[in-house]
């Protein structure tokens, strides 16, 4: 089994787009979304779903105020100022570390364990897909993405599927770690301008940091040529493969907003681009 | 006052907008760029960069001449950032939170605490822009700290203008806790409307007022335009693609130098803030009285 991850560093430079497309593209796949924080995947996939699930992730502190005597030492020993004078705690502040509870001498502070998020299991029209949506504003996306990775391990088994396609979030962070974490292959897609190529060495330099085999789209690319070029002389230099480019092409939008992707639609540069590099790509994540 | 730039959905323009309406507030503003993963507001503001500061957390760091092998500490750790195993108190130094209940809680005061780098703070000059920027460490996965260690460099005397993360989870939440006005900055395609969505969600229960920017405006659909009008949200402005701004943009130029044309609608901007803020705070000293 072969695990895709695709990422991008900068945000909107097209992972959903091509995540989509691949699973239009590839033969036997399953589908996880790992953007939970902002999954759009489902827009395009258009999912049955059938299963649905409760994701609890996180844990907060909560005191009793019948049983607390206003000490205060719950205040002192807090290091993350979720504890108010009034002896109500945060939600937004309280990491759930435990340290009120366990120094309370009036034993009136629980651990409460709250509703992160849910996540799904669903068949869409390219295939099964595992998905989530944590929450807004909530914490731990790190732990939801790698229950979607896990589950979308044990379909793929199930079904006897040897591909997933995964698509990541943006940044260098807490998802971003969790959806490459032990992936066969990552793959950054970027633009050509200075905040897609800098995001792109930051991306870069996690991945490689996991060891991990990685290519590089750049949509895009006749925005600017030289950053083009200074985005293929980095990869190269890093022992990063240029899988393709794929040009600026109003198509991609058109087919969004008719939610489907731009390779289901006519014959746009955009789309021939994107069949090329799934050529390009397939066969090693067969072997 | 304190402006803070979202998005749900990344690559909207967020990191334009902000860099733009600093540039023109020129010494009036100051820009902090709590998008710590990803931070790109230098590339367009080129500071002066004058001050680097690392941040840390504290991590635990255990002396086993004293230790006893009680279990204590990795009984009280919820983030499995240690534990006894054999002979051996293994730390994870990456999954530590830095809450010192270990160090508090071992019987035998055999833990004191080092630490691990989140990242560093940068500030700075763009011009007559006070600029300060958080970079979060690669391999660190906790940005939330960072950020609102960022936001202790705020200026209370200036406009702060706050970039924040894409998405809607924890470290927007943190970034944007405290603002007098949130810009939510969005396309209008069916993944625009989508994050928009979740965002204003998230972000609904702080209770700072928020209008949209829809740029890229004659791309797309209408379907942003319509939740904006169904959901009272004001439309701030339209910002139409044009090839010129994005490869201004693809070159590190401001939209307003691309764009001379947008100065004016910064200067508004600020103005159609400055009412909507006074707009809800009478509205809420009118809930309260």
């Amino acid at each position: 089994m072969k695990e895709l991850v695709i990422i991008s560093g900068k945000g909107g430079t097209g992972k959903t787009t091509l995540t989509a497309s691949f699973a239009f593209l590839a033969r036997d796949k399953v589908l996880a979304d790992c953007d939970v924080d902002a999954a759009d995947l489902h827009i395009l996939a258009d999912p049955q779903t059938l299963q649905e699930e409760d994701f609890r992730g996180g844990i907060k502190a909560r005191i009793d105020l019948q049983k607390c005597s206003q000490c205060g030492t719950c205040i002192e020993y807090c290091r993350f100022g979720a504890t108010s004078h009034e002896f109500v705690v945060s939600p937004l502040s309280c990491e759930g570390c435990g340290v009120c509870f366990q120094i309370c001498p009036q034993q009136a502070i629980s651990l409460e364990e709250g509703l992160n998020g849910h996540w799904f299991i669903s068949e869409t029209r390219f295939g099964p897909m595992v998905h989530a949506a944590l929450l807004p504003g909530q914490e731990n996306s790190g732990k939801l993405v790698a229950l979607v990775r896990n589950q979308a391990k044990v379909l793929a088994r199930r079904q006897d599927i040897s591909l997933i396609l995964v698509d990541g979030a943006p940044g260098v962070g807490c998802p971003v770690i969790s959806s490459i974490t032990g992936a066969d292959r990552v793959l950054i897609i970027t633009e050509p301008t200075l905040s897609g190529l800098h995001d792109m060495k930051r991306a870069m330099e996690l991945v490689r940091g996991f060891k991990i085999p990685v290519s590089v789209v750049i949509n895009k690319h006749d925005l600017n040529t030289d950053v083009t070029e200074e985005i293929e002389a980095h990869s190269t230099n890093v022992q990063a493969d240029v899988l393709g480019r794929i040009p600026y092409d109003p198509q991609v939008t058109r087919s969004l907003v008719q939610r489907r992707c731009v390779v289901e639609d006519g014959n746009s540069p955009a789309k021939k681009a994107i069949q090329e590099i799934w050529e390009r790509l397939e066969p090693d994540l067969l072997s | 006052m304190i402006i803070s730039i979202a998005s749900g959905k990344g690559g909207t323009g967020k990191t334009t907008i902000a860099t733009s309406l600093a540039a023109v507030l020129g010494s009036r503003a100051q820009l902090l760029d709590c998008d710590v993963e990803e931070p790109n507001c230098h590339l367009l503001m080129k500071p002066d960069l004058q001050t680097c500061e690392s941040i840390t957390v504290p991590v635990p760091i255990v002396d086993m001449d004293k230790c006893t092998l009680c279990e204590k500490c990795g009984e009280v750790c919820r983030f499995s950032a240690i534990l006894v195993i054999g002979e051996q108190v293994l730390t994870f130094p990456e999954l530590c939170h830095g809450c010192g209940g270990c160090t508090l809680l071992c019987p035998e005061k055999a833990i004191h605490e080092g630490s691990r780098e989140l990242g560093v703070i940068e500030t700075g000059l763009a011009g007559p822009v006070e600029f300060v920027h958080g970079r979060l460490r690669i391999g660190e996965a906790m940005s939330p700290p960072l950020i609102r260690a960022v936001k202790q460099k705020i200026n209370t005397d200036k406009i702060a203008i706050l970039d924040a993360p894409p998405g809607a989870s924890c470290p927007v939440i943190n970034s944007v806790t405290g603002s007098d006005f949130i810009i939510l900055v969005t396309e209008p395609t069916p993944f625009g409307l989508h994050d928009l969505r979740i965002a204003v969600e998230a972000i609904s229960h702080l209770a700072i007022p928020l209008g949209v920017i829809l740029n890229r405006s004659d791309t797309g659909d209408r379907e942003v335009e319509k939740f904006c009008a169904d959901q009272g949200i004001p439309l701030l402005a339209k910002i139409p693609h044009k090839r010129r701004i994005a490869e201004g943009y693809a070159r590190g130029d401001l939209l307003v130098a691309s764009a001379p044309h947008y100065i004016g609608l910064f200067l508004e901007l600020v103005q159609t803030i400055r009412k909507l803020t006074r707009e809800t705070e009478s509205g809420l000293k009118e809930a309260v009285l």
